[in-house]
């Protein structure tokens, strides 16, 4: 095989595992908007204040240790424990179910039958509130989040694959970062999960229900506030499961909120209310942008993987504005 | 845990089931019930006719909790309800069909009526993700109901179809079906008929008496195809203009001179 193959195959790979990542935050978009019709601004906010709460439990940060020192004049900082990755993600989980019920109890509740463009700048509020008060919570500076997930090049496919090129040429294997594997297998396991939950138990049944109809979801005895909370939770447990992964790559800092914003092309893509076109819309922004840059870019000077899935979900909007699984706009005159 | 068994146990076929007192409903302005009141007995076709407007639906969603009244009670099981959510009411055995079909469009109709279930089924969500246990007995028992149902509608053929693409006579039969799941001991119908033809209307005539006669329960309908409502209804109440016009078996109501001339249409002095 060539060492040209070769590379542009490395590029897909690491493309698609991009990708996963962008589907993995869509992801959270899709169940929320699924259920409620609520377009959630705060998805990426949600996955930031869910690394660092996983961040500051792991580390024995004491919670508003800024504001409780300034008021009373005590210098607390730390608990003064390191809790094992599990334990700190099970109470990061409880954590978000807690903020689910509060979402619920006192935003949603009080804008049932309220115009989607309320809900989404109800949201938008929440955004910064979680964003303002995340901060208060565990601090504003970068922290390293460490769950144990491997980091590094994985060695063993540098050495498997490093034979594949003709004899003679300078090809070394190919590069993929272990986390990136981790957080494919993650994803993957995710949407299995998810799938098998949504198709095969009572309460999966009733999201599907309420995605479809909120009366009919009454009528049989479905509570939707109960559902809204369920949903929430779920697209919370998503949020930390996507903030583990990107902040284990990139850092717990402020930008980690912005991958949201990466996720709208991948909804433009997929449509808003497919969990296949998250997934699908994912790995095509994934492959579609790495593949751009390595052949394309250099010819226009790089840097296209910041403009490149925006300008694909232009393309996406004028020929197929429901998305590549979205249900189709059919409009009765 | 569906409560419906327990609270009408008390209660012999004949007796008052349910009852609607003095019922006012308006919206705005707009007055859709006046001073509305009848009753149910258990095991009964009641079918509630009237014009379009009358607020025959109207009357529906106060029976199953959308709406709620500015006046009046609903007694049902020899108590007064509190004001309730629907989806409680749900709980207390009132299962309901829509005037404009209201099913779960992406879903099979297995899973349509296995929704119906919902109150039937208590595991909760943690048990449910880990699957293996008491989540997977419930779920096998209530797909042997929901089995049962299929069979008694007729419509094993489309278990596995997704209910958006099935024909409306279709989709009417397996909205009835998801009500059914719920074995609930007040159905409420709204225009199970409606939009069918002859031999679709024969069909869902015969489910409804066999529902009633099988398992005795109580039904109240909205329909407008006079033949069927005659044929099918043990008593009739007649609304006009969110007014009650007339009330009793179909033959005293076909010759009620308000009833007639609402429906024929009389000049207003």
């Amino acid at each position: 095989m060539s060492p040209e193959f070769l590379y542009t195959l490395e590029v897909i790979l690491n493309g698609l595992m991009a990708g996963v990542m962008y589907s993995l935050v869509a992801l959270g978009f899709v169940l929320i908007f699924k259920a409620s019709g609520i377009f959630n601004y705060a998805q990426g906010v949600m996955a930031l204040f869910a690394a660092m709460t996983l961040v500051g439990i792991q580390n024995g940060q004491v919670p508003f240790s800024h504001l409780i020192n300034a008021v009373f004049g005590t210098h607390i900082h730390g608990f003064g424990w390191t809790l094992p990755a599990f334990v700190a993600i099970l109470l990061t989980l409880l954590v978000m179910i807690l903020f689910a019920y509060l979402v619920e109890r006192f935003v949603l509740k009080h804008l049932v039958n309220q115009d989607p463009i309320i809900l989404f700048m109800a949201t938008i509020g929440l955004a910064y509130f979680m964003e303002g008060f995340g901060d208060l919570m565990w601090g504003s500076e970068i922290k390293v989040l460490d769950v144990g997930v491997p980091q590094g090049a994985s060695f063993w496919l540098e050495d498997f694959t490093a034979g594949w090129a003709a004899e003679g040429s300078e090809y070394y294997g190919m590069y993929i970062d272990k986390l990136d594997l981790v957080a494919t297998v993650v994803a993957i396991a995710l949407v299995v999960s998810l799938t098998l939950f949504s198709q095969y138990t009572k309460t999966g049944r009733a999201l599907r229900a309420v995605a479809d109809d909120h009366q009919a979801a009454l009528s049989v005895g479905i509570s939707l506030r109960k559902i809204w909370v369920i949903v929430w939770a779920i697209a919370g447990f998503v949020a930390m499961v996507a903030g583990i992964m990107w902040g284990a790559k990139s850092g717990v800092q402020f930008s980690l909120s912005l991958i949201a914003l990466k996720a709208l092309p991948v909804l433009i893509l997929g449509g808003f209310t497919s969990i296949p076109g998250a997934i699908v819309g994912g790995l095509i922004i994934g492959v579609g942008e790495k593949l751009f840059e390595y052949s394309i870019g250099p010819m226009i000077g790089g840097a296209t993987e910041n403009w490149f899935a925006y300008v694909l979900a232009l393309v996406f909007l004028v020929f197929r504005p429901q998305g590549l699984f979205g249900e189709k706009i059919i409009e009765r005159v | 845990m569906n409560k419906g068994a327990a609270l009408s146990s008390g209660i012999d076929t004949g007796e008052e089931i349910l009852s609607v007192r003095n019922i006012s409903l308006s919206f705005g302005g707009v007055k859709a019930l006046t001073d509305i009141s009848f009753d149910l007995l258990k095991g009964e076709v009641r079918a509630i006719i009237g014009p379009n407007g009358a607020g025959k639906s109207s009357m529906l969603n106060v029976i199953n909790g959308f709406y709620h009244p500015q006046q009046g009670e609903v007694w049902y099981c020899g108590s007064k309800r509190k004001s309730l959510k629907p989806h409680q009411i749900a709980y207390q055995g009132i299962a309901r069909t829509f005037q404009n079909i209201a099913l779960f469009k992406g879903m099979s109709t297995l899973d349509n009526i296995m929704t119906g279930r919902f109150t039937h089924m208590r595991s909760n969500i943690v048990s449910q993700a880990f699957w293996r246990g008491p989540a997977e007995r419930e779920e096998i028992a209530n797909r042997e109901k929901v089995e049962d149902i299929i069979e008694f509608l007729e419509i094993q053929a489309i278990r596995k179809t997704p209910v958006g693409r099935l024909p409306y006579g279709l989709q009417k039969r397996v909205e009835l079906g998801r009500a059914l799941a719920a074995e609930p001991v007040l159905l409420l119908l709204d225009e199970p008929m409606a939009g069918m033809n002859i031999e679709e209307k024969e069909d869902m005539s015969r489910f409804i008496l066999d529902v009633q006669q099988e398992f005795g329960t109580t039904i109240a309908l909205i329909e407008h195809d006079m033949g069927v409502v005659m044929d099918i209804s043990d008593r009739v109440v007649v609304l006009d203009y969110g007014k009650k016009i007339g009330d009793g078996t179909p033959d005293e109501v076909r010759n009620n001179q308000a009833v007639i001339d609402a429906y024929l249409g009389v000049p207003h002095e």
